[in-house]
């Protein structure tokens, strides 16, 4: 009771004086409506203060149960004393009483709870905060623990204690997993000092390496360790060993850095791999397991990719429609609060400024276009040299694979031969980008538009790029395919031979099982395939890595030093500081991505040296960015060009699917090496698996559901699917569109609605000034006086003025007048009702009062 | 977790923790940020809630501030007594705003606070020059900087009073795209 004593002293006086009255009168109803009252024009009071709408809920609904608790109380009290004036008191009530009471404590606790853990989101000053947060802490102690000495109410108590620890423990998990993100610190270091743009690329990277690090667990987990741990050993068998020939030079440095010798005879590559059905006393079935991982990694990779699209489209919707507030966005947003830079800053000032002017200018001169000809011309050349440009370096490519075809014949070559695609292709990937964004600048295009070209483009080169490359391949790999039925002949006829040298020598000495090293053997396609892979994106780290050396870091550490001593400067004139290339580097991103997609298949260890790449690749780049790079002079907003990103990295993983799942499909595995080996095609490892491991049923199922018949008709329907979800999305767009319309038309409606009510003031004031000298002097200050009471007032233009004119041209009727005067949009703006005499203005009035300065008066006086 | 600090006690760093938006270990960090600005004049022992305010001085010219064309304003905002002038239950209180986790609503009613340079709850026009002045450093002549003015007014101002009230304030900006990712500080 003395809590409660305490408790009720907190109440502002305004309660207290309601209790009092509550206990004289009990007219509850009553005091509550006042206190409803109050309560509105405290919370309109709090309106300026707490900005949310729920916000303010909770609030009222927290008062608004003290309060009823407090009636309780009241009550209780009064009971107490046996106060005769109380109608409602005998036991029996007050038993449902303290029930009720109990109900409301409990609820008034959970809303103080509640009130605790919103405390943040109120737009207080901390010293209020803290003693609101003090109160209400002090009250849910309080009336838990009377709570939990109830009847009963352990189990209450037990739940509180448990939604603590809870909240304990989800903040302690929040500050764990804030630590557990990797970079984190060293991404915002770059964000404060580059904006959000440079940051969106390590944050892309790091997303990367957050799947890279899946699919090398992946094929890690199931493929090499397996086979590493349970398979036949190094050198059992021809496929694990390497051949005589090459034993001399195995170990050389030279022949390992081209993923040859022993390398080529690990586990990293496709044709280390046996085609044992199970290994090990686990029964692994590792071909098996090859090829659902193989074919998972690209499950994986889309399921992520198109979830991540999806997101940053739900976070984009929101985003809005562009147009409505140009300006007010660029002058209150515009301003990133990171930056804490002061080169960062001038190049944010100097943005914001060129983003204004640029803003002015368009709203200038919206639809002057000077000499389009030309500007067309110039944008039809570009495009065309463009073309040259992609067409060239493919044909380029094309050459030099089909050079080094020859190459690999001879003996005796040079580094440069044998490594001269890669050479090739990077130094196509690093010189062309800055020649297409030198062509870019006859377009004239806007920054940002000229930016998605430029991406385009440079992701046609690579793509062209990456697509000759395949075709080389395969061309390789037919030609490997060749090769290959010759040497199975060799291979067959080499072991038949020793098999029957050992049966005519008689059975009495055993000759020497044939070494597997000596053992002829094919070409093995896949490995090649893995190897190149392998190389190329090792070439891609080496250049990238030397690029960043070079261009960024030599290049500042020139303009730093020797500026000292130049003829002018260096750091302001033409070699200036790089900026970080952020569209080159996701680009090049995405597509060594596309590689790994690609290669993984016939190099799982891709995977794994992918991962390093991107873990060194973090360090190395956000050093370089701190250390070498200036930040951009045109920042491009990160938050869309990160689904732009997406989308190309999802195209890559469609495109890098295509060939292997065509080699999968198609093309015969290797005779002597792979988990494949001996099947027609690699996919017979499920088939095999079906129909040895399953029931008979399983295989009947399965074979009727590979049956085209099936198939053909589930395509369709899925087809059906994608086109009723398409229409469906559609219409939602559309009914979006509609309502933005009429958003808008409300908007413009409303403005127009004021404008013209501003503008009709004017007119009314000039129809007047014209008129006074006609009018008889005895309507003169009734008019006057009804301008003066309208004007501050929200009535229709039209009606004013038909007023006017009702009030002035003495003969004239209202409803002629009305017809005569308001311009016509007028009466689509018009609210249906406002006044009592006037149901629908521009219309002459129904109840036919006379014209003339009565009714004027009249409604003055229903408005007032 | 248990690592020893005598800086404050575990209620005061729990009701910390409940009137902003940053666990334990932000709060100490953000404790020892604004100790660094004065070393000589904040104890390292707030159990007793020392009255300790920093001058805006000292506050404007943190690194994450001091490039801020508005830091004045923000100070001058979340200072308890509209000078700048800060004390730590202030200085948390701006960060834990200008924190990631802040919601939208929140940001935008003190984003209005501090645009609102007269302090009339209404951003007018000489409010909009202002920021515009800031934005771009007097970079552009004053019949651009009308027209702006006259472009945002017209852009957003729903009720047609010639000024922005909060409420016109908070249409347009929970409509900005970018208005979330930067109306923050890292810290």
């Amino acid at each position: 009771e003395k809590d409660k004593e305490d408790e009720s002293k907190k109440e502002d006086s305004c309660s207290q004086q309601n209790r009092a009255s509550r206990r004289k009168n009990y007219q509850r109803e009553q005091s509550d409506g006042k206190k409803a009252g109050e309560e509105g024009r405290w919370q309109r009071e709090r309106g300026k203060k707490a900005p949310t709408k729920d916000q303010k809920e909770s609030e009222n609904k927290e008062r608004k149960t003290t309060k009823k608790g407090k009636d309780g109380e009241n009550k209780q009290k009064t009971d107490r004393k046996n106060s005769t004036t109380s109608a409602s008191s005998n036991s029996s009530d007050e038993e449902s009483l303290s029930e009720e009471e109990l109900a409301m404590l409990m609820e008034q606790v959970e809303q103080k709870k509640k009130l605790i853990s919103t405390m943040r989101n109120k737009p207080w000053r901390m010293v209020k905060k803290l003693s609101v947060l003090r109160e209400a802490q002090a009250f849910v102690e309080k009336f838990e623990g009377a709570l939990g000495k109830g009847k009963g109410k352990k189990l209450y108590a037990y739940k509180m204690m448990m939604a603590k620890k809870w909240v304990k423990f989800k903040r302690d998990f929040d500050n764990f997993k804030t630590q557990c993100i990797p970079w984190e610190m060293k991404i915002k270091e770059v964000e404060s000092h580059f904006g959000s743009s440079v940051a969106s690329y390590f944050i892309f990277l790091r997303w990367m390496y957050g799947v890279n690090l899946v699919l090398f667990g992946l094929i890690f987990g199931l493929v090499i360790i397996p086979e590493v741990l349970m398979g036949m050993p190094y050198g059992s068998m021809p496929r694990k060993t390497v051949p005589r020939a090459e034993q001399a030079r195995a170990m050389d440095f030279s022949v390992l850095w081209d993923f040859e010798g022993y390398i080529k005879y690990s586990a990293l590559f496709y044709g280390y791999y046996n085609n044992q059905r199970t290994i090990g006393w686990l029964k692994y079935r590792l071909p098996m397991a090859y090829f659902m991982v193989g074919i998972s990694v690209f499950g994986y990779s889309l399921m992520v990719v198109i979830r991540s699209m999806a997101r940053n489209a739900n976070e984009s919707t929101a985003d809005g429609d562009d147009d409505n507030f140009i300006f007010s966005w660029k002058m209150f947003t515009s301003w990133d609060y990171l930056i804490g830079n002061p080169e960062t800053a001038d190049n944010k000032f100097a943005s914001i400024t060129t983003s204004f002017k640029e803003s002015i200018v368009d709203e200038q001169e919206s639809n002057k276009d000077e000499n389009i000809h030309l500007r067309r011309f110039l944008r039809v050349l570009a495009n065309v040299l463009i073309i040259c440009c992609l067409c060239g370096s493919g044909y380029l490519i094309y050459f030099v694979v089909k050079r080094s075809q020859t190459f690999s014949k001879m003996q005796n070559l040079g580094w440069y031969e044998r490594n001269e695609v890669e050479i090739v292709m990077s130094l196509l990937g690093m010189f062309c980008p800055p020649l297409f964004e030198t062509i870019a600048a006859l377009e004239n295009y806007h920054p940002r538009i000229g930016l998605k070209w430029q991406l385009g483009r440079i992701f046609a080169l690579f793509l062209g790029n990456l697509y000759t490359f395949l075709l080389a391949l395969m061309d390789d790999v037919n030609e490997k395919l060749a090769e290959e039925d010759v040497v199975k002949n060799i291979t067959h006829w080499t072991l038949l031979g020793q098999h029957n040298s050992s049966v005519g020598n008689g059975s009495t000495a055993t000759p020497p099982p044939l070494d597997p090293a000596d053992v002829p053997r094919g070409p093995c396609w896949e490995t090649t395939v893995g190897i190149e892979f392998v190389r190329l994106t090792v070439s891609d780290i080496l250049v990238t890595y030397i690029t960043i050396l070079v261009g960024d870091f030599f290049r500042a550490c020139f303009v730093r030093f020797v500026n000292y001593c130049w003829c002018w400067d260096l750091e302001a004139g033409f070699p200036s500081y790089a900026e970080f290339d952020i569209s080159g580097n996701v680009l090049g991103l995405v597509f060594n991505q596309g590689m790994i997609w690609m290669g993984s298949f016939y190099a799982p260890g891709l995977v794994g040296i992918n991962v390093l790449r991107l873990l060194t690749s973090m360090y190395f780049q956000c050093w370089a960015v701190m250390s070498s790079n200036v930040p951009h002079e045109r920042v491009f907003k990160a938050s869309k060009s990160n689904n732009f990103y997406m989308g190309l990295l999802l195209l890559i993983l469609f495109l890098s699917l295509l060939p292997v799942a065509y080699t999968i499909m198609s093309l015969p595995p290797s005779f002597d090496c792979g988990p494949f080996s001996g099947k027609k095609r690699m996919y017979e490892v499920i088939q095999e698996t079906i129909e040895l491991d399953f029931p008979l049923f399983v295989a009947k199922i399965f074979s009727y559901v590979a049956n085209p018949g099936l198939i053909i008709p589930a395509i369709l329907l899925m087809v059906l699917a994608i086109y009723y979800l398409n229409a469906v999305a559609e219409a939602y767009q559309r009914a979006n569109a509609e309502l933005k319309k009429k958003m808008q038309m409300q908007r413009e409606e409303e403005k127009n609605k004021r404008n013209n009510k501003a503008s009709t003031n004017t007119v009314l004031q000039d129809l007047e000034d014209l008129l006074t000298p006609s009018t008889k002097s005895e309507c003169h200050p009734k008019q006057a006086e009804d301008r003066k009471i309208e004007s501050p007032n929200r009535t229709s233009p039209v009606r004013k003025q038909s007023k006017a004119a009702a009030l002035d041209g003495g003969p004239m009727t209202g409803g002629r007048g009305a017809a005569f005067n308001p311009p016509p949009h007028v009466f689509l703006t018009q609210p249906p009702t406002l006044g009592v005499w006037a149901p629908y203005p521009g219309q002459p009035r129904p109840r036919g009062h006379p014209p003339g300065p009565v009714p004027g008066r009249g409604r003055g006086q229903t408005r007032y | 977790m248990g690592n020893k600090q005598t800086i404050f006690t575990p209620e005061q760093l729990d009701a910390y923790q409940d009137c902003t938006f940053f666990t334990r270990k932000e709060i100490l960090r953000l404790f020892y940020r604004y100790r660094d600005l004065a070393p000589q004049l904040v104890p390292l022992d707030y159990t007793d809630k020392p009255d300790v305010t920093l001058p805006y001085e000292l506050i404007g010219s943190m690194p994450e501030l001091k490039d801020n064309p508005f830091r004045q304003r923000i100070a001058e905002v979340f200072s308890e007594d509209g000078d700048g002038n800060m004390t730590l239950d202030d200085f948390l209180d701006m960060f834990s705003v200008l924190s990631e986790m802040a919601p939208r609503d929140l940001k935008a009613y003190y984003a209005f606070k501090i645009y609102d340079f007269n302090n009339d709850d209404y951003i007018c026009k000489s409010d909009l020059e202002k920021t515009v002045n800031k934005l771009t450093r007097n970079e552009l002549t004053p019949e651009e900087v009308r027209l702006v003015c006259e472009k945002v007014i017209y852009e957003a101002d729903v009720d047609n009073d010639g000024k922005l009230s909060l409420e016109d304030f908070q249409h347009m900006i929970v409509r900005a795209p970018d208005f979330l990712s930067t109306f923050h500080i890292r810290i």
